[in-house]
């Protein structure tokens, strides 16, 4: 699976696609198929503040569960209802498949992170 | 892949949950090589494995296999086992991976005092293909030089399979029908090409660690190192079934004798989430805010698509529908205890 040049990825397999001064936050198809089948994420309450690298949630496959982790610092103001019933979909489509929308303390911070050529480079080392 | 037992086994082929379904629904196939093989032959054979295994195997014919804890001297396990009866006075013990060397030690020390007997570690001589789910038969018939509908449950006969000199077991792993097929390594990998051939029209997948982790923990098949191990007794594990009483004495009899008795303060129970959860292995089973048992195997199971478990809890907690509290990484989650085993074949959806 390509890895879309409009994200930035963290060492950590998530990835963030910003749209001004929000964030939505989801985990790479790299992480995905570590992963398994995911059957359960868990995800945080609307209003938390976060730092960059904080555990927010978490993400359960059948073999394994695994923390999710802020890409950035910011304030939870959105969380994904869809992947309560269909959590699958990390599977299927985990680049469209966000977790939660961010709303950045730093509008910028994206800067700091990985692009997909970098990404790439950093999974297939 | 991963290391396991000094094995080198897949996790999954095409993932954990279509495996999962394919044995359910269809069949799947696994290459349970790792597991140990002991034999036990001799005039005493009988005598030595009476001595050494839960069960009784004087109920046990020529060609029929039966569940057995190899006990230790408290009743607990050194691990758990399939005991074939091949001839009247030679046995052969299908044992985990990670113990058979310690299993052997144990068996060759403990039947010095029978005399005239002798244990062989025959592991390396076996390789093992397991095929298991409804269509397993019609998958293994046409390449099989004997009947298997002959094969009762828990039976095994002899005959070739895709033209391999094989010992072929009505047994398994998963709680589906299916038999294992125990071949010289040579010709494992033939085998296992035709089986998958002679599946395709049946879709039949490989299947890898994963998926074997989460059929038998939907039939409550006891995983060593998970759900038992030396520090857990057989009637705590509730394998009280695999205790031959009338058979006289083995080891750990009175150990047992005296749990049987008085009750033991500790059982292992199936449970199921109440909460949106999933309690794993080694998660505390908390009560008045101090742990009182532990969860030793848990999951979201793919067929039943619950989060279910097993743990140890204190007997008083023990009964069907008690609502017990489960410490997931720090928060608390509630879960009920359920009948095992969790799926039943044939009964579709618990």
């Amino acid at each position: 699976m390509a890895y879309p040049a409009d994200l930035k990825y963290t060492k950590d397999h998530e990835w963030m696609r910003v749209a001004g001064d929000v964030a939505e936050v989801g985990i790479t198809d790299y992480a995905q198929e570590q992963l398994g089948d995911v059957v359960f994420v868990e995800l945080p309450d609307v209003g938390r503040r976060v730092n960059a690298g904080e555990a927010f949630g978490s993400i359960e496959s059948v073999k394994a569960v695994s923390e999710l982790f802020a890409p950035a610092a910011g304030e939870i103001i959105e969380v994904n209802p869809s992947l309560k019933d269909h959590p699958e979909s990390v599977n299927g489509t985990p680049h469209e498949t966000w977790m939660v929308r961010l709303r950045l303390s730093d509008p910028n911070a994206a800067a700091a992170l990985l692009d997909s050529a970098a990404y790439e480079k950093l999974i297939s080392a | 892949m991963v290391p396991y037992a000094g094995w080198e086994m897949p996790v999954e082929y095409s993932g954990i949950t279509n495996e999962h379904m394919a044995v359910r629904t269809r069949a799947g196939v696994f290459d349970v090589s790792h597991m140990g093989e002991i034999e036990i032959a001799g005039k005493n054979a009988f005598a030595a494995v009476q001595l050494i295994s839960s069960n009784d195997a004087s109920i046990l014919q020529t060609g029929q296999a039966q569940y057995a804890a190899l006990t230790t001297p408290d009743g607990t396990f050194v691990d758990d086992m399939l005991v074939y009866r091949m001839a009247p006075s030679h046995f052969m013990l299908v044992v985990n991976a990670a113990n058979a060397a310690k299993d052997f030690a144990w068996i060759s020390e403990q039947i010095k005092a029978v005399g005239d007997v002798a244990a062989i570690d025959s592991s390396s001589r076996y390789a093992l293909i397991a095929v298991q789910g409804p269509a397993a038969r019609e998958v293994l018939q046409p390449l099989a030089t004997i009947e298997l509908s002959e094969i009762g449950h828990y039976h095994f006969g002899y005959g070739e399979v895709a033209a391999a000199r094989a010992t072929i077991s009505r047994t398994g792993y998963t709680g589906e029908d299916g038999f294992e097929i125990f071949v010289p390594p040579n010709v494992a990998d033939r085998l296992w090409l035709a089986i998958l051939e002679s599946g395709r029209s049946a879709d039949v997948v490989p299947c890898g660690l994963g998926a074997r982790d989460t059929l038998r923990l939907e039939a409550a098949m006891r995983l060593y190192g998970n759900d038992i191990d030396e520090s857990t007794s057989v009637l705590e594990a509730g394998l009280g079934w695999t205790i031959g009483w009338k058979k006289g004495d083995f080891i750990g009899r009175d150990r047992l004798l005296e749990q049987k008795e008085r009750g033991t303060v500790r059982k292992l129970a199936g449970f199921e989430m109440i909460d949106r959860a999933i309690a794993r292995q080694g998660y505390p089973v908390v009560s008045g805010g101090r742990q009182v048992g532990v969860v030793t195997s848990g999951t979201q199971t793919p067929f039943l698509k619950k989060a279910v478990g097993m743990a140890y809890v204190p007997t008083e907690l023990h009964a069907v529908g008690t609502q017990i509290d489960i410490d997931v990484r720090g928060r608390v989650a509630k879960a009920r205890i359920v009948p095992l085993p969790f799926y039943k074949r044939g009964s579709g959806v618990i």
